[in-house]
């Protein structure tokens, strides 16, 4: 009994983990399915969002307060590929993954000046750090339900926009043949900023929903970004849905090497991820496109 | 005159392929652009839809000046081309293709059945994934989709191309049946046999120049023409 309760807690906490980490592979996901660029600043937008939504709360109730930093970050990611990769779309696609790394970098330096290198958190959406709903004999933080719940929300939200709106459709047809894409009317320029805002929100708004329980710090993003890649890489890049089943294994792979085997350990996992599928499976479990498709226009 | 292209040059890298090419397609004409394997057909369309940067010249556009737009600003002007090679998005279903293809279009939906009267095949597999499609359906797919935008003129990039016989006449019944919808066609085609009988007129291309034009109907009895294009028929 002891035991089996034990592992539901490591099997919910490994679900946690992973439904973030899965954000972030969604994230990793949008941008390169629209520009090809595999954007290593995205756990900042997590911090981002965290760190925003933060400071807006001390003047704003919660709700506002998320809402407020998911649209700045948002608008931030757009204003970074027009800033950026709308002017540097003719180097290569290895110069402008390298200029995403440099990205990472100086955000995390501008948050470390804007918020200095304290941790700060959110307040718990309902209850506080002690309170605990039992769920088949373990005891979760309701918290968790929040991550959980908005992480599926999200999700959902994602798939009806890419399958059932117009601009949504053009997003995948943009992906799927620029070229064809730009002669049916579409922007390509404006759906790739359009990515890069979505892909933010959603890292922002999962940068809220964990900062109660994992803090935000300006230091959090990088890991996340490697975890979330792991997750991006073993789905299959190009495919946002296999992106959750990544992220959710990367969680549960990463709660098991906690559970058994020592502390330093911890964050190999995603490592160990990334290497065996780079080797075995480069196209990712559910992937159609190796990952280094060439993309041009 | 819907599009007039002056003098048009352009190319890739530093090679000039089109150089100075100059046509004109009227209203409600279907006008072919005969040429071998190479002369630069494909790159002058590229350049009048902007898909290629042009180099020099002109492109006007219902009398407006369309130079050097980007490609996506081609359907605002009424204009839409069907590449060569069957360009479909292939990992979405047809029904979501004809969707694209009415992007700017806001009576979309209702077109949609325009369309798929024309293409009564593409109606069997709205639901069905682009890609699996026969080559000549996914033909009819690009034609449909190009259709979706209501455009007044259309270029066609060797619509017949790999196709067998019998979808080849599909094709080219549907582009007759465009031209008596009021829709104005510029051809490329290397079966110039089949494209002599369905246009008006017709210019003829060699290494990047428009070296004759004239009425189909001359053309496809001038003896150049007949010893270069038409085999012996
Ligand atoms: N993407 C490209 N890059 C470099 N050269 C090209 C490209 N496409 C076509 N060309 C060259 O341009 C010339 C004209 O090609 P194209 O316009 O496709 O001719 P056509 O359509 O009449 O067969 C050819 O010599 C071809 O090799
Ligand atoms: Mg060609």
């Amino acid at each position: 009994m002891q035991n089996e309760s034990l592992a539901l807690q490591y099997l919910l906490s490994g679900i946690t983990k992973g439904s973030i980490y899965a954000v972030v592979a969604i994230g990793f996901n949008l941008i390169y399915s629209a520009t090809g660029i595999i954007n290593f600043a995205q756990g900042e937008f997590l911090m981002l969002g965290g760190m925003v939504a933060v400071t807006l709360a001390a003047y704003v109730p919660l709700p506002v307060a998320v809402t407020g930093a998911v649209a700045l970050v948002a608008l931030v990611g757009g204003l970074l590929e027009l800033a950026f990769f709308r002017r540097l779309r003719r180097h290569s696609i290895l110069h402008l993954v390298i200029i995403t790394m440099g990205l990472s970098i100086v955000i995390q330096e501008t948050a470390l000046h804007i918020w200095d290198e304290k941790v700060r958190s959110l307040p718990y959406f309902t209850g506080n750090e002690v309170s605990s709903v039992r769920f088949l004999g373990a005891a979760i933080s309701p918290q968790v339900l929040w991550v959980l719940g908005t992480v599926a929300l999200a999700v959902l939200g994602l798939h009806f926009f890419l399958r059932y709106t117009l601009t949504g459709r053009a997003m995948r047809a943009c992906s799927s043949n620029p070229e064809a894409a730009m002669l049916a009317g579409i922007n390509i320029p404006n759906m790739r900023t359009l990515a890069f805002g979505l892909s933010a929100a959603l890292g922002a708004l999962a940068g809220c929903v964990v900062s109660p329980m994992t803090m935000t710090h300006y230091e959090m993003g990088a890991p996340l970004a490697i975890k979330g890649f792991a997750a991006a890489i073993l789905g299959g890049l190009g495919n946002p849905m296999a992106a959750v089943a990544g992220g959710l294994l990367v969680g549960l792979l990463e709660a098991a090497s906690v559970s058994c085997l020592p502390a330093v350990y911890n964050d190999v996992s995603a490592f160990v991820i990334l290497l065996l599928v780079i080797f075995v499976r480069p196209q990712g479990l559910w992937g159609a496109l190796a990952p280094d498709r060439v993309r041009e226009h | 005159m819907l599009l007039q292209v002056r003098n048009l040059s352009c190319g890739y890298g530093s090679l000039e392929v089109v150089h100075g090419a100059s046509l004109h397609v009227c209203h409600g004409e279907i006008v072919g652009l005969l040429g071998a394997n190479g002369a630069g057909k494909s790159s002058l369309l590229k350049a009048i839809i902007g898909l290629l940067p042009p180099w020099a010249g002109e492109v006007f556009i219902d009398r407006r000046p369309t130079t050097g737009q980007p490609p996506w600003r081609s359907v605002s002007n009424s204009t839409v081309l069907v590449p060569e090679g069957k360009m479909i998005f292939a990992d979405m279903t047809v029904r979501e293709n004809l969707i694209i293809g009415g992007y700017h279009n806001p009576d979309r939906i209702r077109h949609l059945e325009t369309v798929l009267d024309g293409f009564p095949r593409l109606r069997e597999r709205l639901q069905q994934v682009a890609g699996t499609l026969s080559g000549g359906e996914q033909q009819m797919l690009a034609l449909g989709r190009a259709l979706m935008a209501r455009p007044r003129l259309l270029l066609l990039d060797e619509p017949s191309m790999g196709l067998a016989p019998l979808m080849v006449k599909e094709v080219f019944t549907s582009i007759r049946k465009m031209k008596d919808l009021g829709l104005t066609v510029l051809l490329i085609e290397q079966n110039a046999n089949a494209a002599l009988r369905i246009a008006d007129r017709a210019y003829v291309m060699e290494t990047g120049e428009i070296v004759l034009e004239g009425p189909a109907a001359d053309l496809a009895h001038n003896p150049e023409v007949k010893r270069a294009y038409l085999g012996k028929g």
